[in-house]
C-alpha cells in the first residue's frame, strides 16, 4: 500500500517538476516572411511577459531589416547611418534571400510596430505591428 | 508562321546608385537619387532580328550608376549606335519650327549567367540570363542596390524572358571624357527573336505612385503594327498616346540608313511613335507589339500570365457566347409555339 502511496507521489512530482520546466521554456514562435517587400503577416499577437522568437525569412533578392520598437527608436532609424543590424535584438539585417531569428520579451500590453528602414521601404509599406497582450 | 514583331526595350527607370549615402542601411540615399532624362528608345524589325537603339543619358551625379533593360532575346551584338538616329526620327515625327535645320544640328551575379561585356564610353554593359534572385544577387556584387518593388518586378520580366541589359554609368569617367549632363549615350543591340515587347513597366521602377514616367518610343515595322494596349484608344491605358504612324518617307529610311550601323534598314517600312507621359502607378503593363497587323500577345502586355493558353472553350466570354448561341434558338421555340397557341384558341364569345 505505501510503496504505491510513493509510486503515486513520484508521478505527481515529476508532473510537476515537467510542467515547471514547459512553463520556463515556454517560448512563443512567430514566424515572419518577406515577399515582394512585404511583411507576411503584417500583424501578429503575443503575450506580455514571455520570450518571444521570431523567425524571419526574406524571400527577396534583394536585403531588408527587420527592426522593432517605438515612435522614437523608428525616427531615429529613418535618419541613422548604420549600414547593417544584428547585435541587438530589435535590429536585425535580413540579407538577401536569407534569414535570421531573434528573442524578445515584451514587459508591457500594446501595439509595436516593426519596420523595414531601407531607403523606400517603409513608404513601400514594410511596416507590421505586434500586439502584446 | 513567323511572327513578324517589332520589339523596342524600353530603358529604364531603375536607377541604383553605388556611391554610398547616409541612409541606415542603405545604398540609394534621399540625397544621392540620379534622375535618368527623358527616355528615347527606337526599335525597328526586319527580317526576323530586332535592332534596338536607345541612349543613355543621366541627369547628374558621381561615381557610378546602375540601369536594367529587360530584353526579350539573346542580342548577337552590343555596339555603340549611330550618333543622329534617335535625334532624325524625332525631328521626323515632331512638328519642327522652320528654323528646323538649325534645330537639327543640335540633336544631339551569383547564379546570373554572364553572356555578354562591352565596354561603350563610359558605359559597361552585361549582358545576362537570370531570374530576380540571379539580378540581385548581381545587383548586390557590384555593390548596388534595387529598390523595394525590384523583387516583383523582376519576375514580372524574368517569367517571360530572363534576359537582362545591365548599364554600369561611370559618372566620373564620364566627366574625364568631355561627356556633360545630359548628353546621351547611344547604344545599339541586334536581337534575333521572335518573341517581342515594349518594357514599359520597367521604366516606373523605384519611383512613387505619383511619378511621372516619360518615355519616347519609335517602332520601324514592314507593316502596320497592331499594339496591345492600344494607345489613344477612348479606352486605352492612361500615360499611353500615339502620336505617329505614317510610312516612312523614302527621305527617313536613306537618312537613317546612312547612320553608324543602320544598312539593315529596309526599302519601306512603317513608322510608329508611343509617348510614354504618365504616372508610375498607371504603368504596370508592357507593350505587345504584332508588325505583321495580326493579334499582339496578351502574355507580351503582361495582362496574361506565362503559361499554357487556356484551351478556347474555358474561357468565361466563350462559355456566354455558347449559352446565347443555345438559348436563342429556344426561346425563338418557345415564343414560336406560344403564337401559333394564341392564334389557335377562340375568342371568348360575348356574354
Amino acid at each position: 500500500m505505501t510503496r504505491r502511496w510513493l509510486a503515486a507521489l513520484a508521478v505527481v512530482a515529476v508532473s510537476v517538476v515537467a510542467a515547471g520546466c514547459t512553463a520556463s521554456a515556454a517560448t512563443q514562435r512567430v514566424e515572419i516572411g518577406i515577399h515582394y517587400s512585404a511583411f507576411q503577416p503584417t500583424e501578429v499577437t503575443v503575450p506580455r511577459g514571455v520570450p518571444v522568437t521570431f523567425v524571419l525569412t526574406n524571400d527577396d533578392p534583394i536585403d531588408h531589416e527587420w527592426l522593432i520598437g517605438d515612435a522614437a527608436f523608428h525616427e531615429r532609424h529613418r535618419t541613422g547611418t548604420e549600414p547593417a543590424h544584428g547585435a541587438r535584438p530589435d535590429e536585425v539585417s535580413l540579407p538577401a534571400l536569407g534569414s535570421a531569428q531573434t528573442t524578445l520579451t515584451f514587459d508591457q500590453a500594446g501595439d509595436i510596430q516593426f519596420i523595414c528602414h531601407f531607403p523606400g521601404h517603409e513608404a513601400y509599406g514594410m511596416v507590421g505591428v505586434v500586439h502584446v497582450e | 508562321m513567323r511572327r513578324l514583331i517589332s520589339v523596342a526595350a524600353a530603358t529604364t527607370a531603375l536607377l541604383v546608385l553605388a556611391a554610398p549615402t547616409f541612409a541606415c542601411g542603405g545604398l540609394i540615399g534621399p540625397n544621392g537619387a540620379v534622375n535618368l532624362l527623358r527616355t528615347t528608345t527606337f526599335a525597328g524589325y526586319h527580317d526576323g532580328v530586332e535592332h534596338y537603339v536607345t541612349s543613355f543619358a543621366f541627369a547628374g551625379g558621381e561615381g557610378e550608376f546602375g540601369s536594367l533593360v529587360p530584353l526579350p532575346d539573346v542580342p548577337t551584338s552590343v555596339e555603340r549606335g549611330g550618333d543622329w538616329t534617335l535625334q532624325r526620327l524625332n525631328l521626323e515625327t515632331e512638328p519642327q519650327p522652320v528654323f528646323a535645320a538649325e534645330a537639327a544640328r543640335l540633336g544631339g551575379a551569383d547564379g546570373a549567367e554572364v553572356l555578354l561585356e562591352v565596354r561603350i564610353d563610359a558605359l559597361d554593359i552585361t549582358i545576362q540570363r537570370g531570374g530576380g534572385p540571379e539580378v540581385g544577387a548581381w545587383a548586390t556584387e557590384h555593390g548596388f542596390r534595387l529598390p523595394p518593388d525590384a523583387p516583383e518586378v523582376l519576375d514580372f520580366y524574368a517569367d517571360r524572358s530572363p534576359i537582362f541589359l545591365a548599364a554600369v554609368f561611370d559618372a566620373d569617367a564620364a566627366a574625364a571624357r568631355g561627356q556633360a549632363i545630359g548628353d546621351g549615350t547611344p547604344v545599339h543591340l541586334t536581337i534575333p527573336t521572335d518573341d517581342a515587347w515594349v518594357p514599359l513597366r520597367i521604366l516606373a521602377l523605384g519611383k512613387a505612385d505619383a511619378e511621372i514616367v516619360e518615355a519616347d518610343i519609335y517602332l520601324l515595322t514592314d507593316e502596320i503594327p497592331s499594339l496591345l494596349p492600344a494607345p489613344g484608344r477612348p479606352f486605352g491605358p492612361e500615360g499611353l498616346e500615339l502620336t505617329h504612324s505614317a510610312a516612312a518617307s523614302d527621305l527617313l529610311l536613306s537618312d537613317l540608313r546612312s547612320d553608324a550601323g543602320m544598312g539593315w534598314i529596309p526599302e519601306r517600312a512603317w513608322l510608329t511613335k508611343i509617348r510614354v507621359d504618365g504616372a508610375a502607378s498607371d504603368i504596370t503593363f508592357d507593350l505587345a507589339v504584332a508588325a505583321d497587323g495580326g493579334t499582339p500577345s496578351a502574355v507580351d502586355a503582361g495582362f496574361a500570365p506565362v503559361g499554357p493558353t487556356p484551351a478556347p472553350w474555358s474561357t468565361p466570354r466563350t462559355w456566354g457566347l455558347l449559352a446565347l448561341a443555345v438559348s436563342l434558338p429556344l426561346l425563338a421555340v418557345w415564343l414560336a409555339i406560344w403564337l401559333s397557341q394564341r392564334r389557335s384558341t377562340p375568342p371568348l364569345a360575348d356574354a
